[in-house]
């Protein structure tokens, strides 16, 4: 029986994967050969997808960019024993693109199969749960402080504080609470390691609810995102019947179980208080902070909130220990930063690299520059409320306090490219048009105060009273800024103001043009 | 109590077919059996919201009720929760839905002049359906594949590096009525 395997991850679906692998079985069958199709998540290097990969005695060797007519061909060239095709690119490991990478959180996607907890256990699952449940609780908050490890939704905030804070709080209950919101445009990490390694995300989960002392947690996942939802449904059922989850996990004596929520098309629900009112069946509408989550949170409970990759880092982290962990990055930004390269980029996908990489050595060494051929303009990093890095910036390097210092954010490692076609007005505009889309409606900054952006950007596309209408933004910015509630309205002068200072030819109207 | 709610959604809907095509005492046994199966859950009201829409197509006014009454809510409080979201619809979609991702990533590989010219053709606007009532085109605010965009999903199912003719091939499949 010879193997081969292909991604079912959402990228390699949406480039044909399907189609692909009802080849290979025509094809098999046809030739009257016994293959066994292993379907994986993704590796990450959506560029290559569908990315098929066979098993020989020199490693998986894989063939990239495969469509169902290429299948004839790769069977008539030797596919299972990883024989010669124009489509052939060796073991994918060996790839400069992988080869440059350090996959601690992503290590396994890509190459096991998501649902199988043998697979996961061959190659390296729950261990960290192991050393969690052997070493007690406070010892596992320690090795968390210890390691480093920030928030990687977007705040950064260090997540052994948030952990510990829970611990210490007296409650009859407490939750785990999984941010799987992941609605910042350029963005997919979450969702191709919950299809692609989701018990990585059940085995922290498990540890973070150990140390706190939590009985219940929740994923809550973006409707967007049909395929994750029915991974980690389907994982969650598997880490039951594997004792990873259930009423004494991993031996521990200790009960945690796990339920997946869904979201509903609000993009304020990846806000943390917002996802907490959300799966308590409200509106989701951001609440003021203090009291924390970490103390009183979801149903009035201490909650720990972590982001998919916050809480994926956990295992690594208990397994190889918090000073491993920190010995990598840069500065305070330490471990490993799973960027996702976006937009109008050749090679794009999710590059794994320890903090402190340049963004212009990302996109070019990564991503191979644009896709169009055309020359990189701008650069958003960190979602929609992220600013637009022109090139001058893009020596800038991925590290928290450097791109705050740059007047930008991280974010969630959401990096998209736009070449010399885009209009950074209209990108502006945009900016106001989706807060004011997708504001809650609480604090009046973000809610009034994006409709009244996006109408003086009209107004300066009109060449209506130009200078006054820069001032009235310039204003609107400050007070979102200074007086939101969150960072919806807080963040959305980012796009703007960074298109403003760094594009302002794209702001002189068609009236001034013509003077 | 509940069941009273749910007698009252009979009469609301009684006399005609309902859009699922079952008679009203169907949906609201349906509805019923939605509510039973969510009756230990916390904070149950989204997926409760969600089970009606898959089992309906859409958030029925009539399911208000029963579904307030069954979580302790008022009907305001139900009514606030769905026209919140995004995704609940107070009217049934089009036979086909597509949606086509709006976000930046998208934007950066001409997504926004791909969605305008598709829209312009099918003669509808964001949200729109076709008159035919096949497809109903929703924008989506990222699908998570940026990295080989334009996106969109077909009916769940994912599509990428769109172009307009590839567009145009998945509309005219779409609109077939």
């Amino acid at each position: 029986m010879s193997r081969l395997f292909l991604p079912r991850d959402a990228a390699a679906l949406a480039l044909g994967a399907e189609a692909v692998g009802e080849a290979i079985a025509r094809e098999a069958s046809a030739r009257g050969l016994s293959v066994e199709i292993v379907r994986t998540g993704t590796r990450g290097a959506c560029w290559l997808e569908p990315l098929l990969e066979a098993e020989t005695p020199a490693g998986r060797i894989g063939y990239g960019g495969v469509s169902p007519g290429d299948v004839p061909g790769l069977f008539e060239a030797g596919l299972l024993v990883g024989g010669a095709h124009p489509k052939r690119v060796g073991r994918p490991g060996d790839l400069p693109w992988f080869a440059g990478q350090t996959r601690l959180t992503f290590a396994r996607c890509g190459i096991v199969d998501p649902l199988s907890i043998e697979d996961y256990r061959a190659h390296g699952g729950c261990e960290g749960l192991a050393r969690a449940v052997a070493m007690g609780p406070e010892a596992v908050l320690e090795e968390i402080v210890k390691s480093g490890l920030r928030g990687r939704g977007g705040a950064g905030f260090p997540a052994g504080i948030k952990w510990r804070t829970a611990a210490r709080a007296d409650a009859d209950r407490k939750y785990i609470v999984c941010n799987a919101d992941e609605g910042d445009s350029g963005t997919f990490a979450d969702r191709m390691l919950m299809e692609g390694d989701p018990f990585l995300l059940i085995e922290g989960m498990a540890i973070a609810g150990y140390a706190v002392g939590a009985r219940q947690g929740y994923v809550y996942i973006r409707s967007e995102y049909p395929h994750a939802i029915r991974t980690v449904r389907a994982a969650i059922e598997r880490a039951r019947g594997a004792g990873l989850l259930g009423a004494d996990i991993a031996g521990s004596g200790f009960g945690f179980d796990i339920a997946v929520r869904v979201g509903a098309g609000a993009y304020i629900c990846g806000e943390e208080t917002a996802l907490l009112d959300s799966l308590e069946g409200k509106r989701g509408v951001v609440r003021a902070k203090p009291p924390l989550p970490a103390i009183e949170g979801l149903f009035g409970r201490p909650t720990v909130i972590n982001n998919v990759l916050t809480l994926a880092a956990a295992p690594w982290i208990l397994a190889h220990g918090g000073a491993a962990y920190a010995a990598l990055g840069a500065g305070r930004s330490l471990g490993t930063l799973a960027v996702q390269l976006a937009g109008n980029v050749a090679r794009g996908g999710l590059v794994e690299v320890p903090f402190g990489l340049s963004l212009r050595a990302l996109i070019e060494e990564w991503g191979g520059g644009t896709a169009s051929g055309r020359p990189v303009r701008a650069v958003q990093v960190g979602g929609p409320l992220g600013a637009y890095f022109p090139e001058s910036l893009l020596g800038t390097p991925l590290d928290y306090e450097a791109f705050a210092a740059a007047g930008g954010m991280l974010g969630h490692g959401g990096v998209v490219v736009f070449d010399d076609s885009v209009d950074m007005a209209a990108q502006a505009r945009f900016a106001f048009e989706f807060c004011a889309a997708e504001s809650c409606g609480k604090c009046t900054p973000c809610r009034i105060g994006a409709v009244r952006g996006m109408e003086a950007m009209d107004r300066i596309a009109a060449g209506t009273e130009v200078a006054r209408n820069r001032a009235l933004i310039d204003d609107l910015c400050e007070l979102m800024a200074d007086a939101s509630l969150c960072a919806m309205g807080g963040l959305t002068p980012n796009p703007v103001a960074s298109a403003l200072r760094h594009f302002p030819e794209d702001f002189r109207s068609a009236a001034q043009a013509a003077e | 109590m509940r069941g009273a709610h749910v007698a009252s959604m009979d009469q609301a809907t009684r006399g005609k077919a309902s859009n699922t095509g079952l008679p009203a005492p169907a949906d609201a046994a349906q509805l019923e059996a939605i509510l039973a199966a969510h009756a230990d859950s916390e904070g149950a009201l989204l997926p409760v919201l969600h089970a009606v829409q898959e089992t309906f197509g859409y958030v029925p006014a009539a399911a208000v009720a029963p579904i307030a009454e069954a979580l302790n809510l008022s009907k305001a409080e139900v009514t606030g929760v769905v026209s919140f979201y995004h995704d609940f619809r107070d009217a049934p979609a089009g036979r086909h839905v597509l949606k086509l991702c709006r976000a930046e990533a998208c934007q950066a590989m001409g997504g926004r002049g791909l969605a305008e010219r598709a829209l312009r053709r099918l003669g509808i606007g964001w949200g729109g359906t076709t008159a035919n009532g096949a497809l109903t085109v929703e924008a989506v605010y990222c699908l998570g594949l940026c990295a080989i965009a334009p996106a969109a999903l077909l009916d769940g199912e994912p599509v990428a590096r769109l172009d307009g003719p590839a567009l145009d091939v998945l509309c005219a499949r779409a609109e077939a009525p």
